[in-house]
């Protein structure tokens, strides 16, 4: 009985979140990864990119919920979820004609394409609080649990209760839909093997007669539904408020570069280590020590490594740890 | 030139001389933007509603009108908090009102009204800090100090048969004052505090947070943070991983905006806040209608605060801060008669006339020690989605 505690407990606290943000970290560090390898520049607009998809779907999950559309028990932005992804795709082909299409041609180094995409994440930073207001936007509706912790201790009789919410659910499943989707597009696709020739040797894609101009629309393509999905997922799981998304960068960045920039299945395995290390490293783990230790063993103290405050902390740390013993990352992307 | 200029400066002295005795300028200076925006809309009119009565009254220095001059503190940004004092004393204002959270109420206390020897009366900051800091008789409050909160509290979880709590609060001089406050009261009365952490306003999630306090363990969890913040993210998701299922809700977490947020899961939690049951809040109740919620925390104090100026003013027949600002205790304090809200009027003919008010006002005003509240408390539980006053103390 212990030990089916300590699991609970386990999966409540630790497992379930972990992996919830794991995939939405996965989703967000492939967009990254996929324009680092075919466009070759260190995208810094990408958690703006996020945030602005995640507003559009947003906007219309609200005229939505107004006119009474719904999902039943799903949220309603699902529904929404691929206007949002039209609006972001305009979003990022607008950018790119606007400003990163002429550094292209200039062949600008990465260097200065990275500046520009700072730029680029103040301006789109700037036009969403500028839409939808620097608050938090509350947007989740439909069923709020597929167990709660209440009726799981009901059903189970054990201390520990096991709450899994529908947002979380989600997002496993549309992490997983999108993730088979994009390495079937990648790998079976016409599209997707120009993209792969493109990202492994630009002259010699050029020369057999792959146009560029076309790889890169349906590299901002991908990147912009990847982006709004991870995004919108993060959103309801969560909250949606613009600065979290800056926040979020950071997070996104270790994962891609722990996974080894370039290398979307790298992206995948580098956004849950990361989420796994955040929530190990600062979970206090006393209670499940509790369960499965005997009497005499007990902890005092809440057996916490580090203070939840230090949650970021711990991605710097890994990235950095990386950086140092394996630049190319865990699965041999490119070198920065 | 010389002259003329000389003149100029001259006639502009006596004619601000000359509006000073007819047009009081009072500062409101509240976060209406930040983590109690939802209770600083009913203070601002609490105090406003007070200014209104007395310049209809024309009671007040042969017939001053009083001017309210808002501004914002955004509760926990300090920078705006003291530029927005500073441009209040730059408009010529006689008393403030404000601030509102501790952390910028010292920061103004420090960096504006000491420079300026403005006199600052603020109906809700309540960190303990605040009583000790050298102030020079400039400040006063109309709400307690946390210390005294921490002993209600304790008492209250005595009382309910708790024996230990998990305690959370939100990281500023305002939350770790209180939680302080909490430790040692409740300690010394028996009970145990399983963890004692800090969490940060304005973040997306705060599982991480609660599943540390969760692993502490306790009877119940105790949230010392504000009820449009973080305070609010800790609730949900406790309640959303089974955490804890009661919660001890301190000053900064009633309002009602709370239980309609949470929903029907909030109730059966309790918590206390500063305010007093009895004739006063009945009577601001009445007066206030449907314009506003005068039982709103800390909207009594903000209504006493502005009368506490008017009648210091009137004690002193002053409106310089220098002058009237030692009458303040004087007018809040016994001997003398009465004065509860919507007698405001009385109270400054009775003044008028040389004799000495003791005012009461809605939250019971009795101004200890360094110049703030004895602290009577509204212990509130929330029952079927409401916060509902269960008694006095």
């Amino acid at each position: 009985m212990d030990f089916l505690n300590a699991i609970v407990a386990l999966a409540n606290f630790v497992l379930i979140p972990a992996i919830s943000y794991g995939s939405q970290l996965a989703l967000g560090a492939l967009g990254v990864t996929l324009i680092y390898g075919i466009l070759r520049f260190s995208n810094f607009a990408h958690g703006d990119t996020m945030a602005f998809g995640a507003m559009v779907t947003i906007l219309v999950t609200w005229w939505m919920q107004s006119v009474g559309i719904g999902l039943g028990p799903l949220p309603t932005a699902l529904l929404a979820l691929p206007f949002g992804i039209l609006g972001c795709v305009a979003l990022v082909l607008v950018t790119d004609r606007l400003v990163y299409r002429f550094y292209r041609e200039q062949k600008a180094k990465p260097v200065i394409l990275v500046i520009v995409s700072m730029g680029v994440m103040f301006v789109m930073n700037g036009l969403v609080r500028f839409i939808i207001g620097p608050d938090d936007q509350n947007f989740a509706d439909g069923e709020r649990f597929i167990i709660s912790a209440r009726d799981f201790r009901a059903m189970t009789g054990l201390d520990e209760g096991l709450a899994i919410r529908t947002t979380q659910g989600i997002t496993v499943v549309t992490a997983i839909v999108v993730v088979a989707a994009l390495f079937w597009f990648l790998n079976r696709t016409r599209t997707g093997k120009s993209m792969r020739a493109y990202s492994d040797n630009e002259d010699l894609a050029l020369l057999s007669g792959i146009n560029p101009e076309r790889v890169v629309v349906y590299t901002w393509l991908i990147v912009a539904a990847l982006a709004t999905v991870a995004g919108v997922l993060y959103g309801l799981d969560k909250s949606f408020k613009p600065f979290t998304y800056f926040q979020l960068l950071l997070p996104i960045f270790a994962s891609a570069i722990v996974g080894g920039l370039g290398n979307p299945l790298g992206a995948i395995a580098g956004g849950y280590i990361i989420a796994f290390s955040e929530v190990t490293i600062t979970y206090a783990w006393k209670k499940i020590a509790i369960y499965l230790l005997p009497e005499r063993f007990e902890p005092d103290t809440l057996v916490q490594l580090l203070s939840t405050d230090y949650k970021l902390a711990v991605s710097f740390a890994i990235l950095l740890i990386v950086l140092l013993f394996r630049p190319t990352g865990l699965f041999r992307g490119k070198a920065l | 030139m010389k002259k003329l200029l000389m003149a100029t400066a001259a006639t502009a002295l006596m004619a601000g001389s000359a509006l000073a005795q007819t047009e009081v300028k009072l500062g409101v200076l509240f976060g209406f933007t930040g983590p109690i925006e939802s209770l600083t809309g009913p203070m601002a009119a609490g105090a406003e509603m007070a200014m209104k009565e007395v310049t209809d009254s024309g009671a007040l220095l042969d017939g001053a009108t009083v001017t309210p001059l808002r501004a914002d503190t955004g509760c926990i940004d300090n920078g705006l908090a003291t530029s927005n004092a500073e441009r209040l004393i730059a408009d010529g204002i006689n008393g403030l009102i404000g601030g509102d959270c501790s952390g910028v109420t010292g920061a103004i206390l420090q960096n504006v009204a000491i420079p300026n020897g403005m006199v600052m009366i603020s109906p809700s900051a309540t960190s303990p800090g605040l009583s000790t800091m050298d102030d020079n008789g400039l400040f006063y409050r109309t709400a307690p100090s946390d210390a005294r909160e921490g002993q209600v509290m304790a008492d209250i979880l005595t009382e309910r048969g708790i024996k230990s709590i998990a305690l959370t609060y939100t990281n500023n001089d305002y939350g770790k004052g209180l939680a302080d406050a909490i430790v040692t009261s409740f300690e010394a009365v028996g009970g145990e505090v399983t963890i004692s952490a800090a969490h940060e306003d304005g973040k997306a999630d705060y599982s991480a947070e609660v599943g540390a306090l969760a692993s502490a363990g306790g009877d119940i969890l105790v949230v010392a943070g504000y009820l449009d913040q973080g305070g609010l993210g800790i609730i949900n998701a406790a309640l959303d991983s089974g955490a804890f299922e009661t919660f001890g809700l301190p000053g900064g977490m009633i309002g009602d905006s709370l239980p309609t947020n949470v929903g029907p899961d909030l109730n059966g939690s309790f918590g206390q806040i500063a305010g007093s049951g009895g004739d006063g809040i009945e009577k601001l109740t009445g007066m206030a209608g449907d314009a506003f919620d005068a039982t709103s925390p800390y909207t009594p104090e903000s209504y006493d605060a502005a009368a506490l100026f008017m009648f210091a003013m009137q004690a002193a027949n002053s409106t310089d801060p220098a002058v009237y600002g030692e009458k303040i205790l004087e007018v809040a304090n016994a001997p003398g008669e009465k004065i509860y809200p919507g007698e405001l009027a009385k109270g400054l003919e009775i003044i008028k006339g040389g004799g000495d008010i003791d005012y009461v006002g809605a939250s019971a005003v009795e101004l200890i020690g360094p110049g703030e509240s004895a602290g009577s408390y509204r212990e509130i539980e929330v029952q079927d989605g409401k916060n509902t006053t269960v008694k006095f103390r």
